[in-house]
């Protein structure tokens, strides 16, 4: 077998997942699209928790944890779906910035 | 080998999340996010999480994806020059482009300059090809078994809550 990967390979490409999800939660002006850049932070932190357990294959804490997000994640999917229902029949349109009535 | 197999799938998954920070329509962003998924459990193979890779396709490829194409395709709103020649075009509003992408070149900057810096002692060396799923099984039905059981509450409390919130309490709109 070929020598492993670099542990900071996983560690870059992860980096620049998170920020791109950062980039997408900012600029999009849908509720939806945010919802996408926040699975691709999810999935920036889950690689590097995958990463890091390579170096503790008799626990593997790191990949358990991920485990963990996932699960959480997708709870948390399902949630904002039905809350972004609701918004839409109440707002006619879920871009966040027309959701100003507590301003009001 | 290993290694040119691992810059293409992480071309593939930091150019699909590029493509969904730069198109504007919707529909494109979650294929691309399907792309960006499938990159990433490519990625978990290669650094020894095969199970992860499975359980990332199946969760977030089978599950949570499909359901953002549902959400998108319930809420839209249908524009004038829409024909049905178009029918996968949701077209959404780009915004405070100026401040996002630099607040996240900035973040990306600082996390490379605490990576290159970081020197980390690393326990031991790297996992060696073995398969994960009889380590994680064991794990979580002893050391872990009172999040894996909290874990499970929570997904029937959200599936509940979830049903309980997208009922039409108004029959008549």
């Amino acid at each position: 077998m070929s020598a492993p990967i670099p542990l900071y390979h996983f560690l870059i490409v992860a980096a620049a997942l998170f920020s791109i999800g950062l980039a997408v939660t900012i600029t999009k002006r849908n509720v939806i699209g945010i919802l996408i850049g926040l699975e691709l932070m999810l999935n920036a932190v889950n690689l590097n928790l995958v990463a890091f357990s390579r170096h503790d294959p008799m626990l593997l804490r790191g990949q358990l944890f991920a485990l963990f997000v996932i699960v959480v994640a997708a709870a948390e999917v399902t949630v904002a779906l039905a809350i972004v229902l609701r918004v839409s029949h109440h707002y006619g349109s879920i871009d966040p910035d027309e959701m100003n009535q507590l301003k009001k | 080998m290993e290694l040119a197999v691992f810059y293409s799938f992480a071309a593939l998954a930091v150019g699909s999340g590029l493509f969904i920070l730069l198109t504007r329509n919707l529909m494109y962003a979650a294929f691309a996010l399907f792309m960006a998924l499938l990159g990433v459990a490519a990625l978990f193979v290669l650094a020894g999480a095969d199970f992860l890779a499975i359980t990332q396709l199946l969760v977030y490829v089978g599950g949570i994806l499909v359901l953002l194409i549902f959400g998108i395709m319930l809420t839209r709103t249908a524009s004038e020059d829409d024909t049905s020649q178009t029918p996968n075009r949701v077209l959404i509003k780009l915004g405070r482009s100026f401040w996002g992408v630099g607040l996240s070149v900035i973040l990306f900057l600082l996390l490379l300059g605490v990576l290159v810096n970081a020197n980390f002692r690393l326990n031991g060396p790297a996992l060696n090809s073995r398969s994960t799923i009889r380590t994680l099984g064991v794990e979580l039905m002893t050391s872990h078994l009172l999040p894996f059981e909290i874990a499970g509450v929570l997904l029937l409390v959200a599936l509940v809550g979830a049903a309980y919130l997208a009922l039409n309490r108004n029959p008549s709109r």
